[in-house]
């Protein structure tokens, strides 16, 4: 009784390899084909990967320029700066975009694995400072801004709001956003060791940030002016008590009247060349008509 | 041969299992070294300008670990004696298998649910300055371990033979009295056990703690830190990981979370374990 079970199982397992192999061949063959693009000579890939402000207008640039291009393929995705950095630096994309310069450490890594990276400015960010619509509050200076993520103001009526806690919220640690804001503003660009507060809740996406800012009253978030929706209410910065409080847009930032502004960058692996290099060029110039539609700030130069 | 395909199956999990651990050792050990003990065991965590002060993930995992399980022990194994001792067969029928899907509803839609409807009705109801605090994210553990909870409890209730029913009515108790003080009693030892097994399953869940707690990593030592926002082991793991350089300190700290992480759950699963060998060694009741 054993012995004849045995066999067909023996068969029944060849069999079964025998089809993964056969189908294993046809997947192969069948994935073979578009990849070369040898028909066609021309077809280029582009690896766009980094940070999550950039992502949106990243997207918007790699369509319109698709349409332009056809034997371009662009494929965009987000993760943070850092992951698009480290990727560079493993060699992984063509294309790294971050919302802050690289680090010196992370240069250092990426010679180490014989890349050379180059930066290009491709847009500028403003970062707002937003509160529930029914805040009172319609300006912070720099300073109130800092003590408020430092704890030392815990109470919305101190900055002439109501009666109301504050509740911290931030981006990740390990988003662009977030080192930008601690250095720029709860240490106002100078050399000290404040940092958030305990207190601060981490939010991992935007969106987190935008629905606890919509919903609750006490909140005071910051995030990318691209990112801000119409339910948040922003607030007006000045960058001390006797200098004009001045609310983030287009035209603020670019006449840098704005405090907490930055620029975006791309890096490529090395001087760009070909495809990659018609690619940055055409986002420092015609693709700027995007940027403003997204929310960011276009490079002066375009205007 | 089938024995053999078996036993060669059975054996490469175990590898694969000892691999894992391997992988989790080597990476994560290097952080105990490189970064100052007291340091690794500070109150702050701020990887970014390297204070890797563990503490505050550590107390915050098991502030609302314990938290869910407070909750979720009395609604357990409620249920599980309703559905096992007291609810007519029919009922049973159509409860128990909604209790395994209940298991199936994925962590991030219940974190989904949390944020949205949880958190504010939480912020209003109990005047906590926001809504993402440990106890969202222990009700929300509490929900997700319940059907770990009720199945296994209710597994335990099952084993009770028929003949202590039998002798509580016969002795003059109440179908209620002898539920409770002979058929729970002599079950005692398999509801501790769904009670680890569930807090192993809330331990370690991610992506739900993640979206309500609020990821503040400060120290929950104050008396309503219930009610404020905490962050635990793998939420940091979860919202870190995906930034780190390989290598870097940071991401050893991580992998040095992961043993901690695993230390804890493997405790928790060894208590589980022992009890069940102990009641086996005295021949009463799994």
């Amino acid at each position: 009784m054993k012995q004849p079970s045995s066999k067909t199982i023996y068969r029944c397992v060849a069999f079964f390899l025998l089809v993964s192999l056969t189908l294993g061949l046809m997947a192969c063959t069948s994935s073979d084909e578009p990849e070369p693009g040898n028909e066609s000579g021309s077809t280029v890939a582009i690896e766009n990967k980094g940070s999550d402000t950039l992502v949106n207008v990243a997207l918007a640039w790699a369509e319109t320029y698709m349409e332009s291009h056809p034997d371009v393929r662009l494929s965009v995705t987000g993760g943070g700066s850092g992951t698009g950095i480290a990727a560079m630096i493993n060699g992984t994309v063509d294309v790294a975009n971050a919302s802050r310069a690289m680090k010196p450490e992370e240069i250092d890594a990426a010679n180490e694995n014989g890349i050379h990276p180059v930066q290009f400015v491709v847009a500028r960010d403003a970062i707002a400072v937003v509160v529930h619509p029914s805040n009172p509050v319609d300006g912070l200076t720099l300073r109130e801004i800092s003590d408020i993520y430092t704890r030392k103001i815990t109470n919305w009526r101190e900055v002439g709001g109501e009666d109301r806690p504050i509740v911290l919220l931030s981006r990740e640690s390990n988003s662009g956003t977030y080192v930008y804001f601690l250095e720029n503003v709860i240490r106002l660009g100078e050399e000290s060791d404040l940092l958030f507060s305990p207190d601060t809740l981490l939010m991992p996406s935007s969106e987190g940030i935008s629905s606890e800012v919509r919903q609750n009253p006490n909140a005071i978030g910051y995030d990318g002016l691209g990112y801000v929706t119409h339910d948040q209410k922003v607030v007006a910065v000045a960058r001390a008590e006797t200098e004009p409080y001045v609310l983030p847009s287009i035209e603020t930032v670019n006449a840098d009247e704005y405090p907490i502004s930055r620029p975006l960058y791309m890096y490529t692996p090395g001087e760009p060349t070909g495809a990659v290099k018609t690619y940055v060029e055409w986002v420092m110039t015609e693709g700027q008509v995007l940027v403003s539609e997204l929310g960011f700030v276009p490079l002066q130069s375009t205007e | 041969m089938i024995e053999l395909a078996i036993r060669v199956l059975g054996f490469s999990t175990v590898g694969f299992v000892g691999l894992i651990f391997l992988f989790l050792l080597r990476e994560g050990i290097p952080f105990f070294f490189e970064v100052p003990i007291d340091n690794v065991f500070g109150t702050r965590w701020y990887p970014t300008f390297d204070l890797f002060g563990t503490w505050p993930l550590i107390l915050g995992s098991i502030l609302v670990t314990v938290t869910a399980i407070i909750i979720a022990l009395p609604l357990g194994v409620a249920t599980a004696v309703f559905v096992r001792e007291v609810a007519p067969g029919w009922a049973r029928e159509i409860l128990k298998p909604m209790i395994e899907v209940l298991a199936g509803i994925p962590s991030v839609v219940l974190g989904f649910f949390g944020m949205t409807v949880i958190a504010p009705y939480i912020r209003t109801s109990l005047g906590a300055p926001t809504g993402l605090t440990a106890f969202t994210g222990a009700l929300i553990l509490a929900y997700m371990s319940l059907p770990t909870i009720i199945s296994v409890a209710e597994d335990a209730l099952d084993a009770v033979p028929k003949s202590y029913r039998d002798a509580g009515l016969a002795m003059g108790a109440t179908e209620w009295q002898t539920i409770w003080r002979v058929v729970v009693p002599a079950a005692r030892s398999g509801i501790v056990t769904a009670v680890m097994l569930g807090m192993g399953r809330a331990i370690g869940e991610t992506m739900a703690v993640m979206m309500v707690t609020g990821n503040a990593a400060r120290m929950p030592l104050s008396v309503d830190s219930l009610f404020r926002p905490v962050r635990t082991m793998t939420a940091t793991v979860a919202a870190e990981m995906g930034e780190v350089a390989q290598g870097a300190v940071h991401y050893h700290a991580l992998f040095g979370i992961g043993i901690i992480l695993f230390v804890l759950t493997f405790a928790i699963n060894l208590a589980a374990a022992s009890t069940i060998f102990q009641k086996r060694r005295k021949g009463g009741l799994r």
